[in-house]
């Protein structure tokens, strides 16, 4: 592993009017794992993912990217950075007037010189990537099903070959089954393609299937962080709550049954 | 060394990539993948990979053109590939595979006369459209009167304020200035044939009549006309509209009825407050321009205007309201998925009900000339 994380937050501190979200929260994230951030509802995950990628100003404290400070890059070097990562928004945040492939093809038109041809053909290529037929290449955003969204979501976001990209509950909405596909893909991108994942996720499935490490956000801090065997051992409230709580019983169980 | 080299050996080609095989060098690559497919026709190929130092998805596309479009039926062998890169390659090669090519896009040499067809056919459809949002929104009225408990009164209230009381300001300066700018032309141009005075008539009989109904409601068209058929597209876009209908409740009547029926008590109030502010307007400008005092104006209006003039103008009004509303409100249910249906459907929304009180407004003028009014 890599010494310099990809991601790097120190002391990060954000709040809106009188309320502090994030408190003095720190977290790397190192080039190539898949990283998945748990935490209450309106507990400050997003806020978290949205300070990273520059959509929310923080009040204090430091993020670096690739190792770049965010606050001292120029502009140019911030836009370089944007290239290098991908972001999946919990809706899909496609473009609505933009059919799917016109949607993948976007970010590579704006930034990449390509024929007309190539970007056709990577476009079909990302979308096959993430299982959705050439037929379906043609639909328009509002068309497309839950699951569909999700993964033409992803190819846009994979577009332009990122390091990196930013999972915000890919697997929210989702069935089961669906969700497992999508962890499946996800997985199998990181591994071809050699990404580093950032995801936010309530989805214990994913946590145990995909993530090689968990954070848990509780109060404006990272609490615990580390595989799943550490998380699992942490006696906080809130974490043991989570992930020994009736609903999760099931899922640890089986686990125990496969590791031992 | 050139990214890609090819040399022939017998009857097959060996073809030796080396560099980094991504995007960037994409525009530069491809020819020279272009090229290497035409010399390889009808042969078989061999690739030397070990010299590429990077590949990304872009690469591996070339890559994979370069494979499948060389000789079909015959396999392109690859060797030196470095580890890491297999994983893609491999992914691609099995996407690649399964992709169907896009259908070619249809292209049609009647293209002009097939769009004049679609849009007479539209035209045809957007009247049965207006006739029918016209029978739904009196059948919700009708029932709504047998049952006088459906009626929203908060709701209506709550339109009324919006698109009467918060109109106000802005009507009251647009026909203000209107009626000012009418004043001074006829001032200026009956000047010359000593009939100065007669600007008092033109401006009360034109702004009565015509002006101010028109100014009007050409502003509430695009003020609150776009604003309802914005706010319903929106609504049909999140499913809320569907909502309605699950709960048993009739969107027509809760959402559509409320909103027409202050448009039409909106818009001849609003009509009665631009006149005056228009006439206001003629006359301030009759004073400091004409020279004309005050108390003479107000003289010579009396003469000049009757209330049939007033009633001509604000007869109309209700009318106005009713083609705005009904175009805005169907409009916004016309709303389809996307922001830019939105967008579109808004603009239709002001420039149809802008064209359609205009038409209106003729209409009425020649009924009235043939009533003698």
């Amino acid at each position: 592993m890599n010494a310099e994380p990809l991601i790097s937050v120190r002391d990060l501190v954000v709040g809106f009017a009188d309320q502090i979200v994030l408190d003095h929260l720190s977290l790397d994230v190192h080039r190539g794992e898949i990283l998945g951030l748990v935490g209450a509802s309106g507990g400050g995950k997003s806020v978290l993912l949205r300070s990273i990628i520059g959509l929310l100003a923080k009040q204090d404290g430091k993020i670096s990217l690739f190792s770049i400070d965010r606050d001292t890059a120029t502009q140019e070097t911030t836009r370089s950075i944007e290239r290098r990562w991908g972001v999946l928004f919990q809706q899909g945040a496609l473009f609505s007037s933009l059919n799917t492939r016109q949607n993948v093809e976007f970010p590579m038109r704006e930034y990449l010189r390509l024929s007309e041809k190539l970007r056709e053909e990577v476009a079909l290529i990302k979308l096959g990537m993430v299982g959705i037929s050439s037929e379906d290449t043609g639909k328009f955003p509002a068309e497309l099903s839950g699951g569909m969204t999700k993964r033409a979501a992803l190819a846009r976001a994979l577009a332009l070959d990122p390091e990196l990209v930013f999972l915000d509950e890919p697997t929210s909405g989702l069935d089961p089954i669906a969700a497992g596909d999508f962890d499946a893909l996800i997985q199998t991108l990181q591994q071809t393609l050699g990404l580093t994942v950032f995801m936010v996720t309530h989805d214990l499935d994913s946590l145990y299937a995909v993530c090689d490490r968990i954070a848990v956000l509780v109060g404006g801090k990272i609490i615990v962080q580390g595989p799943i065997e550490t998380i699992l051992a942490c006696e906080h409230p809130w974490v043991k709550a989570y992930f020994r709580g009736k609903r999760t019983r099931e899922t640890t169980r089986t686990l125990g049954q496969t590791t031992h | 060394m050139q990214p890609l080299e090819s040399a022939a050996s017998g009857r097959d080609l060996d073809i030796t990539l080396s560099g980094s095989w991504t995007a960037p060098h994409a525009r530069v690559l491809e020819p020279l993948v272009e090229a290497a497919v035409r010399e390889a026709r009808g042969r078989g190929v061999r690739l030397d990979m070990h010299a590429v130092t990077e590949i990304d998805t872009f690469g591996a596309c070339l890559l994979e053109r370069l494979a499948r479009g060389s000789s079909p039926g015959i396999e392109t062998q690859a060797f030196g590939v470095p580890e890491r890169m297999r994983g893609l390659l491999a992914e691609v090669g099995r996407v690649g595979r399964e992709a169907q090519p896009l259908p070619p896009k249809k292209k049609s040499s009647f293209a002009g006369i097939e769009s004049i067809g679609r849009a007479t056919v539209d035209a045809g459809r957007d009247l049965v459209v207006f006739v029918e949002m016209l029978g739904e929104l009196s059948d919700a009225l009708l029932r709504v009167l047998r049952d006088p408990r459906r009626l929203r009164p908060i709701s209506i209230v709550y339109q009324l304020d919006r698109v009467g009381l918060q109109a106000i300001p802005i009507i009251f300066l647009i026909t203000f200035l209107i009626g000012g700018i009418i004043s001074q032309q006829g001032i200026f141009h009956f000047r010359r044939f000593g009939a100065g005075d007669y600007a008092v008539d033109l401006v009360g009989i034109l702004v009565l009549r015509e002006i101010g109904v028109l100014i009007v409601a050409i502003m509430v068209a695009g003020r609150s006309g776009s604003s309802y058929t914005a706010e319903l597209g929106s609504m049909k876009m999140r499913e809320e509209i569907d909502a309605l209908y699950t709960m048993g409740l009739d969107p027509v009547e809760v959402l559509l009825l409320p909103r027409v029926v202050a448009l039409i008590c909106a818009l001849p109030a609003l009509t009665f407050f631009g006149s005056i502010s228009a006439l206001f307007g003629g006359g301030l400008v009759e004073w400091l321009y004409g020279g004309m005092s005050p108390a003479i104006y107000v003289e010579r209006l009396k003469d000049a205007v009757s209330v049939t003039h007033f009633e001509v103008g604000i007869i109309k009004a209700p009318f106005m309201a009713l083609v705005i509303g009904i175009v805005a409100c169907s409009e916004g249910l016309r709303v389809k998925g996307s922001a830019e249906s939105l967008g579109l459907q808004t603009t239709t929304s002001v420039v149809k009900s802008i064209f359609l009180v205009v038409v209106l407004d003729g209409l009425f003028a020649m009924f009235f000339a043939g009533i003698g009014m």
